[in-house]
């Protein structure tokens, strides 16, 4: 996930100080000159970090954290502060124009446009509840126009072209007549990529951008771009001006400074973040939330709303008031795996919350293959079985393991996590009672 | 192979280099050339003895154009020793030990460097293509093949990117286009599959080079750089010693992710070169620079346009000097 190096970059410079019980003006000089290292290798902009390490020096003074004991949580506090400063202070959304609702996608080639227009639409149409329909202009790219229809039938949102030899700007006229007509309520227009310096394509971009007058002039901005990002955006922005930034690839490693910096450069909001292949991997991108994710802080709100989508909620409060009660059956433990699964990736939930140790993309896919083995031993199971394991005698777990084609010893481990798992909510239950949680963190649950 | 034989063996090439050549590569760097001419020229104005001062911007200006912070911070200090050791105040005289010391670094960072695909002297050479999502394979596959075609090579391509809506569609067209032979399986086939099939074609027909094109991963997809594993078995089972080649597409916008691409499709397929795209913008592609100084790996091949002329041989000193000297150098 992006900004992870950053975190851990960070966190190793703050576990340094937090070693020594005082701030000085040298170990703060040294803790600074690793913050801009970290920053200029997540691809932040070597001026939004020139200024930012100027910052976070003069407020450091001026808190006067010299000779404090413990400083460093200042630091870490100003050093957050200073990150979300600089991606903004609050969520931007999309800005609807009644009764149509035009949005043009530019950006360099190969940035994701085609992707994340069918991704927006995806998102319009099952989220917001619109009417929506793409435009294929992007002529030039072969395939482009077939890759356009492909995602809007797996989006399920209408679709406009004219094939690759009709003027993009004629093309994108037509598409907002029929939009009008038909009683659309969005347009997204797909456009070419080309490189920035490219006049006759700014021209062609242009031209458009003043027949149709759209409402949202949105950059695709790559994850892993580097320190260019920001020219390439102001060049954009000087001739289309700009309402804002989809980041694409943010589910790779890359570390996204270039995002941080076109924020904090040219003030254009980033509104969307894609986050997968899938054509429902876009989320809404909030500036607060990254800001905790950098500092390694965990991103408790995101985690929890993508629960919200996947989980039955009844269901869940239902498992979660029998699991606090010690009333655990594997039947529960199945169906909590399986929600677990819906939410998404395991490694990319873990990272969202603050204490879990992190998983590795191959304990995620360890952590699939054992959720088959398990799903198949229980499913083997006798209802009454799945809710009294404690009866299973020896004929028992051969029945089942035949039935379920694994062995003795992988019913045995299923048990055994199940024991583990029932053990773990009791002492949540105690912890909760307590207030506090088992130092360490959440560690156990690793294993589901 | 010594520092000195590969100097001298740099130099040689460039006498004969044909004037087109140079400056078509001149014209595609010219952007990035300008943004620093300009730099340096108001530096070196702006200084007229090195300082302190100097030298962070200089260290600057390698990290603006994604040369890396580590390598970056590696080379003002050598320099600084250098400056201190040879009493060099001149700034334009810094500049150019600059040059000459990435030039080193690059040069003796790994095996040295040929260009041009290395063929088999019997059966088909196969050349594996892969990188992440939209850094301009299949474009670059299609300029690959029209150069080999060219040298009277005998081309054929797989579509091995059956993920991508439309990704097969647009290497057919890029095939018949360039009038070469084109394997592909149907949306969403066993990639594997494919490149099995373009394996078997090739030796059937006396194919000179396969090119295999790959799905767009990110290298975080554990899974589908497993994929890409097996693809490499798979085509090494059906031809002896394939893929001989692996090129890694990286588009010149990225910045220091690069590195981590590099070493990551280096884990599951022999990459044996970088082939750098879209380097007609002012994006500078230093992160090559970093690849090369941590894993090796050279580049090939340089993408410098849309046409299907516009793929060059790399030159590490004509890429040099376009990154850092400027107009009135060249």
């Amino acid at each position: 996930m992006a900004f992870e190096s950053l975190t851990d970059k960070l966190s190793g410079v703050f576990k340094k100080i937090r070693g020594q019980s005082k701030l000085t003006e040298k170990n703060m000089e040294e803790m600074l000159r690793e913050i801009r290292v970290a920053l200029l290798e997540s691809d932040v902009n070597f001026k939004v970090v020139k200024s930012f390490i100027a910052d976070v020096k003069e407020k450091a003074i001026g808190q006067d954290v010299y000779n404090k004991v413990n400083p460093s949580q200042m630091i870490v506090k100003i050093v957050h502060d200073e990150i979300q400063d600089l991606l903004g202070d609050e969520q931007e959304g999309i800005q609807y124009e009644k009764p149509l609702t035009v949005i043009m996608m530019v950006g360099l080639q190969g940035t994701g446009k085609t992707t994340t227009a069918g991704k927006l639409g995806y998102y319009f149409q099952n989220k917001e509840n619109k009417k929506v329909l793409v435009a294929a202009c992007d002529i030039y790219r072969p395939g482009a126009i077939d890759q356009l229809r492909a995602v809007a039938s797996n989006a399920g949102i209408g679709f406009y072209e004219e094939g690759d030899k009709v003027d993009p700007v004629k093309i994108a006229i037509h598409a907002k007549e029929k939009a009008s007509k038909e009683g659309y309520d969005v347009l997204i227009v797909d456009t070419a990529g080309r490189l920035q310096i490219d006049e006759a394509l700014m021209d062609e971009l242009k031209r458009i951008n003043h027949e149709i007058h759209p409402k949202e002039v949105l950059l695709l901005v790559d994850a892993a771009a580097g320190q260019d990002a920001v020219n390439v955006a102001n060049a954009f922005n000087k001739e289309l001006r700009l309402t804002g930034v989809i980041l694409s690839r943010l589910d790779g490693d890359a570390r996204g400074g270039a995002a941080l910096s076109i924020k904090y450069l040219t003030g254009l909001p980033i509104k969307f973040a894609g986050v997968g292949e899938r054509v429902n991997e876009l989320e809404m991108f909030y500036p607060d939330r990254m800001a905790d994710r950098i500092l390694g802080m965990g991103d408790v709100v995101t985690l929890v709303e993508k629960a919200k989508e996947a989980i039955d909620e009844k269901q869940a409060e239902k498992d979660a008031r029998k699991m606090m009660e010690g009333e655990f059956t594997l039947e529960d433990m199945l169906r909590q795996m399986k929600q677990v699964q819906k939410i998404g990736s395991l490694g990319a939930i873990a990272k969202l919350i603050p204490g879990m140790p992190k998983i590795t993309d191959e304990q995620q896919e360890k952590a699939k293959q054992e959720m088959k083995v398990f799903e198949a031993i229980i499913n083997s199971m006798t209802p009454y079985e799945r809710r009294h394991p404690e009866i299973l005698r020896y004929s028992h777990k051969n029945r089942i393991a035949k039935g379920s084609g694994y062995t003795n010893a992988d019913v045995n481990r299923v048990l055994r996590k199940f024991e583990q798992s029932k053990q773990m909510m009791k002492q949540m239950k105690q912890y909760q009672k307590s207030g506090r949680f088992p130092p360490g963190g959440l560690g156990g649950l690793g294993g589901f | 192979m010594g520092l000195f034989s590969f100097l001298k063996n740099k130099f040689s090439k460039k006498d004969v280099k044909e004037k087109e050549e140079t400056k078509s590569y001149e014209k595609g760097l010219e952007k990035s050339r300008k943004a620093f001419a300009s730099k340096l020229d108001s530096l070196s104005k702006r200084y007229a003895s090195v300082n302190e001062e100097y030298f962070e911007e200089l260290e600057e200006i390698l990290i603006e154009s994604d040369v890396g912070v580590e390598l970056s911070i590696r080379l003002i200090e050598k320099l600084l020793d250098q400056a201190k050791l040879e009493k060099i105040t001149d700034p334009k005289t810094i500049n150019e030990a600059l040059v000459d010391a990435m030039f080193v670094d690059y040069a003796t960072s790994g095996e040295a460097i040929e260009n041009e695909i290395t063929f088999q002297k019997e059966g088909p050479t196969v050349l594996l293509v892969c990188g992440v999502n939209g850094v301009g394979k299949t474009t670059s596959i299609a300029k690959l093949a029209y150069r080999y075609k060219n040298k009277g090579k005998k081309v054929a391509l797989a579509a091995g990117d059956t993920f991508r809506a439309g990704a097969v569609e647009q290497l057919s067209v890029w095939a018949k286009r360039l009038g070469v032979d084109i394997v592909t399986g149907k949306e969403g086939a066993d990639p594997a599959s494919v490149a099995y099939d373009g394996a078997k074609f090739a030796k059937e027909h006396g194919i000179d080079l396969l090119i295999v094109d790959t799905a767009g991963r990110l290298q975080t997809k554990n899974n589908l750089m497993q994929e890409l594993g097996k693809m490499s078995r798979v085509l090494s089972k059906e031809i002896p010693g394939a893929p001989h080649e692996t090129f890694l597409i990286i588009d010149a916008t990225t910045g220091q992710n690069g590195v981590v691409q590099a070493k990551a499709f280096k884990e599951v397929t022999p990459v044996s070169g970088i082939v750098i795209t879209k380097m007609d913008g002012t994006s500078k592609g230093g992160i090559i620079l970093s690849i090369r100084d941590e894993l090796g790996v050279p580049v090939r091949f340089i993408g410098l346009g849309e046409k299907m002329e516009d793929l060059r041989e790399f030159d590490l000193d004509q890429y040099l000097n376009g990154l850092l000297l400027g107009e009135q150098d060249a």
